[in-house]
Order: structure tokens, then sequence, then C-alpha cells
């Protein structure tokens, strides 16, 4: 008889046990669903139906994809070296401070074409600095990176509440945001793009950072498998002591890698600040940092997964407004509630099934049964 | 229970045992019928089943199928729960205790009665004081268990075992910590336990210990059960051909030494850890090319440290090192692990899966680990994969690792291939150097004697080997010379020709 996993195929644990989670998660909803007295099969169809019924809907799902594709890279980069950035949301703040420097510093004298890249480097320096410091003390001083990355993140809400209440506002107004930048510093949308290549698309917020959002699942895979730093980030996430024996300076390391992540975080300021909003204003980042935990978690910290966790996640986030905008009693919150449950199942109780799945797969495979 | 000593009543039986995992059949048609008030000893070499039949005896797995009889009796263990009901208990060859217990919250942990402890505590003590008087186990119920030594901290395991009314006690490994005077002090409590009609199965790979103190003996091979032997009609040199299945050579055949210059020097060292305990105090020794010099002692007496020192892990308080005469470690200067291996010290670490492999990674890229930025794995920016894969089958193929797959994961080879891969990385490398740490520990016989054999070809292609073992024998029979160590000094140094057991034994005691 089998009574071992290694015999189990890698899908059943990469592929049918996330699906069996997330069936799980939806079952519940849909008994939460039940009892404040709603059909869950409608519910279901309208979060379908909202997340990828037309164009526009699957504009937005992608749209809320590439956020949480750039914070499930970073903690996922982080998680790669034992480390769990949980301050990915200040990151991201940050990082769209660096963005909103540099348009409102350049945006009337240079190009698109110079604009754009100089915003990329910007986001990712400044996410990069944020998380730097919590590596630096983590390396160092041996704070612990949970505790530092959380209290950076309120650092950041503090700074930047500060800073667009004191100094960036626009003169005149009352909001605390910067004035709108000018429209060589936007990041073009979808439909525009598309529109030039001579192509129809519906208009949504969706715009060029999702490519981009591709591209550096890529560079991050390629990052993690293929340069030696990824093998010595590698090395000192999953044995610390193999590390010293390797000469790794794992200080170094832990630094580094903690920069990466942040740089990942700081991207999600392309995505908000140079591709929607077009000016930097409280709060933008709007919890993306942390469901990009969930995500990273769900995607097993695999630039692939990432992607598929990122837009189921990006599917519930469209989904559900949908949802709750057509069934007036699911509110907002019961749409948490759902994303909530997906969290759950998926991340926190990953495994939970994962041996039941195994035993069962394993009995349909060997037709004579169980003798033990 | 029985009090008397029978050898007609079996304690415990085990009737066609299987247990598989995945493909392996771990275990296959094991019988084994274990005398009451004997000692048993089983033996096999790494991956034979022993282990996972007395797993499968305690409880931790299931038997896919057969019988387990005790007393006569069938019974269904399914949980260790089950086994301590049945009167088994087992020491395990890592200790189960909490260190900042007391002896006897030790002894008493998992078997509490009621929500307040004080109750079981009184009662336990008693117990506990009949038991230690009753079987010559004394220790003191109140000490903490994390400041004993590791022989008494067994006898808090043996205890444990008693006071849950074991009258079948498994020892795994039970010596691998002990010095040959504590072994000694166990076996005699060993003849003890059996005068009392307590029944003991000794899973070892020591046969030297099996001789001593068993009466009689199974040996395993593949999962299977190849042997049984009343140990005085058996002798060492046919056990360990029925382990292996084939004639095994017990000596390691060696030439004399052709000592080289002084490579090594290392100069009235000392090191302190954070908190400014002494690890290493006044080391100093030469090490040559061409010898293997063995460092003997209990663990936890320096050896390890000092081993780190040389590897570049871990800095000197005061004195130096000097490589070929020139200086490269002092309390200024330190080197770490990589400049030391481009200093050409190689270094097989003393705990492999810890230290000198990564058991997530592909055997490929454990097999780079501490050479990874060498410029033939690397370009500018990406690495080579193909190089370091291709560079790790060649390694494979000179050290017979088994199975030759460069994309296997480490975690999932023996460990006796996981050594032979360390060794391979160490040695393809022809460190002027090389530091050994229990090069066989875990290894099973076929692998010792290819791993003695290149060990010694080292040495003999002029290289200075320093070999770290806690295996007297090993050291015995690989070294040219050797050195004692306790409480983080040299305390003796012996010729290898001339090393006495005994002698040795006193020195690693401090007794001499």
């Amino acid at each position: 008889m089998n009574g071992n996993t290694r015999d189990v195929p890698a899908w059943v644990s990469v592929a049918l046990l996330p699906l069996v989670n997330i069936l799980l998660a939806f079952a519940i909803s849909g008994l939460i669903i039940i009892v404040i007295g709603e059909d869950p099969l409608q519910a279901l169809n309208f979060l379908i139906a909202g997340a990828f019924g037309s164009q526009e809907a699957i504009g937005y799902t992608l749209y809320y994809s590439t956020n949480l594709i750039f914070t499930g890279l970073a903690v996922a980069v982080a998680f790669h070296t034992g480390l769990f950035n949980i301050g990915a949301e200040g990151q991201a703040y940050v990082g769209g401070l660096g963005v909103a420097l540099i348009c409102l510093a350049f945006d009337t004298s240079l190009p698109s074409f110079v604009i754009i890249p100089l915003c990329m480097i910007a986001a990712a320096l400044f996410g990069a600095a944020w998380a730097f410091l919590p590596g630096y003390l983590q390396a160092t001083r041996g704070s612990h990176i949970v505790i530092t990355t959380i209290m950076f993140n309120f650092i950041a809400s503090a700074l930047m509440v500060y800073l667009l209440v004191n100094v960036l506002i626009k003169p005149g107004q009352m909001a605390p945001e910067t004035r709108v930048f000018a429209d060589t510093a936007w990041m073009p949308f979808a439909h525009d793009a598309a529109a030039a290549l001579g192509v129809s698309l519906a208009r949504s917020p969706l715009n060029l950072s999702f490519l981009f959002a591709l591209f550096f699942c890529i560079v991050v895979w390629l990052f993690i498998w293929r340069t030696r730093w990824g093998y010595a980030i590698r090395t000192v996430g999953q044995n610390e002591a193999a590390a010293v024996y390797a000469g790794i300076k794992s200080k170094r390391i832990v630094i580094l890698a903690m920069s990466v992540s942040g740089g990942l975080a700081g991207f999600v300021a392309l995505n908000e600040v140079l591709g929607v909003q077009h000016r930097l204003l409280i709060d933008f980042v709007a919890g993306y940092g942390f469901t990009g935990i969930a995500v990273a978690l769900m995607g097993r910290n695999h630039p692939m997964g990432v992607v598929f966790a990122a837009l189921l996640f990006g599917a519930l986030y469209q989904g559900g407004a949908e949802l709750a905008f057509e069934i007036p009693t699911i509110t907002r919150d019961m749409v948490v509630v759902i994303q909530g449950l997906v969290i759950l199942f998926c991340g926190a109780l990953e495994f939970m099934l994962k041996p039941h799945i195994e035993a069962l797969y394993l009995k349909l495979q060997s037709p004579q049964g169980w003798t033990g | 229970m029985l009090e008397e000593k029978s050898v007609d009543i079996s304690a415990v039986e085990l009737i066609d045992i299987n247990k598989r995992f995945g493909a392996v059949q771990a275990n296959r048609s094991v019988s084994l019928s274990i005398a009451a008030g004997s000692i048993h000893g089983i033996v096999g070499e790494n991956g034979a089943g022993k282990s996972t039949l007395m797993s499968i005896l305690f409880g931790f797995y299931e038997a896919d199928s057969g019988e387990i009889r005790v007393n006569g009796q069938s019974v269904r263990i399914r949980s260790t729960d089950d086994a301590i009901r049945a009167g088994i208990g087992m020491v395990h060859q890592h200790f189960m205790l909490v260190d900042s217990f007391t002896v006897l919250e030790n002894v008493v942990l998992g078997a509490e009665k009621g929500a307040l402890l004080s109750a079981t505590l009184t009662s336990a003590r008693e117990t506990l004081a009949k038991l230690e008087s009753e079987y010559g186990l004394e220790v003191d119920a109140d000490t903490l268990v994390g400041d004993l030594p590791v022989g008494l901290q067994q006898r808090v395991e043996i205890l444990k075992a008693l006071y849950r009314d074991a009258r079948l006690l498994i020892l795994d490994e039970p010596t691998g910590v002990l010095t040959p005077q504590e072994s000694e002090q166990l076996f005699d409590i060993l003849r003890g336990l059996r005068e009392r009609g307590v029944t003991v199965v000794l899973i070892t790979h020591k046969l030297r210990e099996i001789m001593a103190i068993t009466d009689s003996v199974t040996i395993m091979r593949a999962g299977e059960v190849v042997a049984h032997r009343d140990t005085e009609k058996t002798s060492k040199a046919e056990l360990a051909e029925l382990m292996v299945g084939r004639k095994v050579l017990l000596n390691v055949d060696k030439g004399p030494a052709q000592s080289g210059p002084v490579v090594l020097n290392v100069e009235n060292m000392n090191v302190l850890d954070e908190r400014g305990v002494p690890l290493l105090r006044h080391v100093s020794f030469n090490l040559h090319g061409g010898e293997i010099v063995g460092i003997a002692g209990v663990s936890g007496n320096g050896q390890s440290e000092l081993l780190e020192v040389l590897a570049g892990m871990r800095p000197v308080t005061s004195g130096h090192i000097s490589l070929n005469g020139n200086r490269i470690i002092d309390s200024e200067h330190t080197c770490d692990a990589a400049q030391m291996r481009t200093l050409s010290v190689g270094h097989v670490p003393e705990d492999r899966l810890r230290r000198g492999l990564v058991s997530n990674f592909q055997a490929w890229e454990s097999s780079i680990l501490g050479h990874q930025n060498e410029t033939h794995f690397n370009g500018t920016i990406f690495m080579h994969p193909d190089a370091a894969v291709s560079a790790c089958s060649e390694k494979m193929d000179a050290f017979d690792v088994r199975p030759q797959n460069p994309h296997l994961k480490t975690a999932n080879f023996s460990g006796g291939n996981q050594q032979k891969l360390v060794l391979a990385r160490e040695m393809s490398q022809q460190p002027n150097v090389l530091l050994v740490g229990q090069p066989t520990r875990g290894v099973d016989i076929g692998a010792i004697e290819f791993i003695h054999r290149e060990i010694i070809a080292m040495r003999d292609a002029g290289r200075a080997v320093l070999l770290v073992s806690v295996e007297l024998e090993e050291i015995m029979s690989l070294a040219d010379r050797i050195l004692v160590m306790f409480d983080g000094q040299i305390v003796g140094e012996v010729a290898a020709a001339d090393a006495q057991e005994h002698e040795l034994g006193l020195l690693m005691a401090n007794a001499a």
C-alpha cells in the first residue's frame, strides 16, 4: 500500500488543492448568503459576471490584479529569504511619493518616454528605501522584521499625511492631494494603447502597468532561480546555518532581499498614481499590500502562482463590488467576508485537506484499496 | 507482571509485518520474537528497516499488515498511548526531555493526573524513589534536566519509561552520545533491568555492543529479517557480513603516513562564545601534509567549535592560525567560510543536513553550496545551471552517489548518499587541508568503507586531514595521530599505533 506523499503527483498539491480550497471557501460563503436570505447561485452569477462579464469588467479585474501581482511578488521575494514582509503597504505608499515627486518636478518639462522610466526608478528606489531600513535593522540589530515592517507602515502613513497636508497639497483646495499631473506623465491606458493599434477596447482603469507587472514576474523568476543572488537568498531562507557554511553573508542578503521586495511593492504606485489617479492622494494603496501576503501564500511564492492568485483576488475585488451593487443586502462588508474566507482556506488552512486529498487520490489510483 | 526471568515466553512477537512508504518496502514480512527478560539486539545498515519496525511497535506508524502480540495477546497499536498501555517504552536517540523542567516534572510529563500538578508530583516522587532504588538508577529528582550530563539524561528517559510501567524497553542507538565509560554504566543498568524481568531491545549499528551485552540478535537488511542468532554463537565478522550481504573489511587498510611539512598551525588559540564562556582553551597543534589527525572526545567538548573556527565560521578570541606559514586568522583578522575555501581548506561539516546541504534544493544546487560564486558556474548576471548539473553528475559518478540524478531533491537521498555528495563536493576541489566532521554518522557499512578509503586517498595524495568523530573506533583506525579534547582543551596526544581504547576513554573523561 502507498502511504507516502512522494507518490502523489505535483498537480494534486499545486492545482487541485487550491481549487478545492477555493470551492470550500465559496461553499461556506454560499451558506452565509443563504443565512442572510439571498440566493447564493444568483450571487455567484453576479460575482462572476461582475468580474469577467464584459470588456470593462475584465479591465477592472486586471487593473486590481496588477496591484496584487506587485505586492504578491514583493512578499514572495521576502518569503524566499525566510522573511515575512508585512510592510508592502507602506513600501507601496512611499513608492507613490517617489512617483509624485518626479511627476511634480518634471511633468511639464520632460517627454513621456523619459518621465515614465524615471517614475519606475523612483517607485522602486523609494519602496526599496522603505524596506531597506527594516531589513538593515533585522540584519544588524535582530529587530524582528514583522514588527518593524508593521511599524514602518504606520510611519509611512503619518509621513504621507504630513506631506500631503502641509507640503505637497495643491494650493487653494481642501482635499489633501497633489495637483493632477500633466498627461505627459500618465501611464497609457490599455484602451488608449489599443486604440493606437486600431483595436477598440472598453474604457477601464487598466493601463500598461499590467504588462510591466507580467514582465516583472519573469524578472523575479530569473532573479530567484537563475542568479547567484537568488541562490544565496534561497539558501539563507531555507537553512541559515548552511548559508554560514557556504560563506554567504546572510546579513547582506537579508538587506538585499528586503530592498528588492520593497522595490517591487513600490511599483504599485505605477499602476495607481501614474496609471489611474494621476495625482498622489491619501491612502491610495488601500490594503493591496496586505492582500499581497495572501496572494503570495496562495501562489506558493512562485511568480506564476502569484499571477493566478492575483487574478483570483482581482476578480473578487471587482466581482465583489458588482455583487454589492446588484444585491444591496450583500454589503461591501459581506464581500470582504467572502475574501476573508478565501484567504482563510487558501492561506491559513492551506494544508488542512492535503492528507485527505492525497489519501483519496491514492485510493483511486490503487484499485485494491487499503488493507491496513 | 513477569517477575521471573523466563526465556520460554515471548515478551513480544511480531508476525509478518509489512510496511511500505511509497515505492520503498520498509518492512517486508518481518517476523520476530523477543524472549521475555532478555536483551535483544537488532542490527542492520541504515535503511534496513529496524527503526521503522520499532516505530511500528511503539505506535508511531501502523503496519500495513501483520500482527503484534504482547505476552501472547494480540494487540493493535495505533498510537504511542496504545504502546505505553501495552507496557512498551522507548528511549529515543535524541532525548525527548524538556531541559528547563526538573527530573520529576519530566518523568510525569504526559502522565499527569487531574488538573493540579501537586498531587501527581507527590505520588510520582515516591514511585520515582522506589524505581531508582530498585533499578539502581539514582538521579536527583529536583535537578533541572538541562543541568544533567548526557548519561544521566538518558537515565531520566529510562525512568520515564519505567514510571509508565514499561516491561519492554526499546533503546535506539543509546551509546552514540556516551563515553566508553558511560556506555559501560548503561550496560550495567540494562543488565540490572534484565535481572528484574524487563525485556530490552537494543537498536544499534555498533557490533561491539551487540557482542558485549545482548542475549540474542536479529539482523535486518533491506527491510527483511535475514537472520536470528544467539549472541554467544556468532561473531562480529559474521554479523557484519549478514548485515551487508558480503564480506566486509572491518579494519581499514592503510599504509604508513608519509608525513610532510606543517600545513596548518594553531597556536595558543582561545575562543569565547557571545556570553564569554570559554569554548576552546589554549589549543595548539600542527597539522602536516600527508597525515590524518584525529580529534577524539565526548561530543560537546569543543571539537565542533574547533572545526567551526578552522572553517572560518567562528572568530577566535586570542591566539592565531597559520596556513603554510602565513598567519590567516587571529583576534584581529578573520576569514569567513568563503575565504577559507579560496585558501584551499575543504570542510565536511559534522551535521550535513543542518550545515552541509539544503534539503529542499535539488542535488545539483546542494553540490555547489559554498562554491556558488565560482566563475565556471556563473555568467555576469545569470548562473549556468547546466555547468553545475554536469559537474554534479561527474561528482556523483566519481563518488558513486545513488540515485545518480542531479535533479532529485537533496532530502530524498539516503544519509550515506547525502554524505557522499558532501564529500564529493569538498574533495573534488583537492583542498590542501580537509576538515572532516563525523564522516560516517548515520552512514551504512558499505558506504563507510568507501568514505574511509577516500579519506585515506586524500592523505596519500599529500593533503592534511583533520578528522573529528565521536566514533572512537573510526578515529583509531583512520588517524595517524590522535588528539583528545576535554572541556575545550587538548588533554592528550597519542600516536594511533599505540592507542588503547581504555587509555583514550580515560583521557576523554579527563580521568587519566
